[in-house]
């Protein structure tokens, strides 16, 4: 239970810290993450300094991870697969990729922007959940 | 203070809340993989709380900056919300987003992931130049 509580408070901070660095960093503006989308046209490739910063530190998470038996708060790390390339992740990252591109929004900074009070975030996380579902539904479902 | 700086340090921020999400409860900050097992229900608690904390960011934003963080939205709703249909499909389908295989793939040193964000990189260029092509 004391467990469980550290694992909901650790949640909690992760994300309230990663809402505030997409906050900082730009993310949140569609605008800029299609400007950053531009290669040919007006390029603007300021994020890719947030992909780089981010990167970094986490990669010396992966290092420090390596060294530990388990996380604090848990008996194991979860981690997904990281070999084998498949039909799925390349045209499931595809569609993923034209969708960010068209609206230029992502799953995190469409989700931090609830927050904004506008009506543009409200629609485009809604109309993602349909997505997922419809994906779970329809494409998980006949395997 | 210019916007490679703020975009450094926002991703040193995000980078640091993943550290903290691997080292401590040794879970990978995906947010469509989260936000799924949300809907799904599984683990409801915890990833209800990263959730929040998520929504919650852009208010800390706005206490420390007394501004909002500029957001301009050139899509329309129908191309926003076709955007958010894709974007769900897809990240479900490819096992990630950005941050999921962009930030802790890449930084696992993941071919998957590797391969995941050359793909979705290629096709967001690819919809950002089809969008340019159809504005005059």
């Amino acid at each position: 239970m004391k467990r469980h509580l550290a694992q909901v408070a650790t949640a909690l901070a992760s994300g309230s810290l990663f809402g505030f660095g997409l906050s900082l960093s730009g993310m949140l503006n569609p605008a800029r993450v299609q400007g950053f989308l531009d290669v040919f046209g007006n390029w603007d490739p300021s994020l890719a300094f947030v992909l780089g910063g981010a990167v970094c530190v986490a990669f010396a998470a992966v290092q420090l991870m390596k060294r530990l038996a388990h996380p604090a708060f848990d008996a194991s790390f979860h981690l997904p697969p990281k070999g084998r390339i498949d039909p799925r992740l390349i045209i499931g990252s595809a569609i993923f990729g034209a969708g960010w591109g068209l609206g230029g929004f992502c799953p995190g900074p469409a989700i931090a922007s609830l927050s904004l009070g506008r009506l543009e975030p409200v629609l485009f996380v809604l109309a993602m959940l349909a997505g997922m579902a419809a994906h779970d539904r329809f494409v998980r479902g006949r395997q | 203070m210019t916007v490679y700086l703020t975009s450094l340090l926002g991703g040193m921020m995000i980078g640091l809340a993943a550290a903290l999400l691997l080292l401590l409860n040794g879970r990978i900050a995906g947010v469509s993989g989260i936000v799924g097992r949300l809907a799904l229900g599984i683990d409801r608690a915890t990833n209800l709380a990263f959730v929040l904390g998520l929504v919650s960011g852009p208010l800390f934003y706005r206490a420390a900056f007394s501004a909002w963080p500029l957001v301009s939205i050139t899509a329309g709703w129908p191309l926003l919300m076709l955007a958010g249909l894709l974007v769900g499909f897809g990240s479900r389908m490819g096992s990630g987003c950005t941050s999921g295989h962009g930030v802790l793939g890449l930084a696992r040193l993941s071919v998957r992931s590797m391969a995941a964000v050359a793909t979705f990189l290629a096709t967001g260029v690819l919809a950002v130049a089809l969008l340019e092509s159809f504005t005059p």
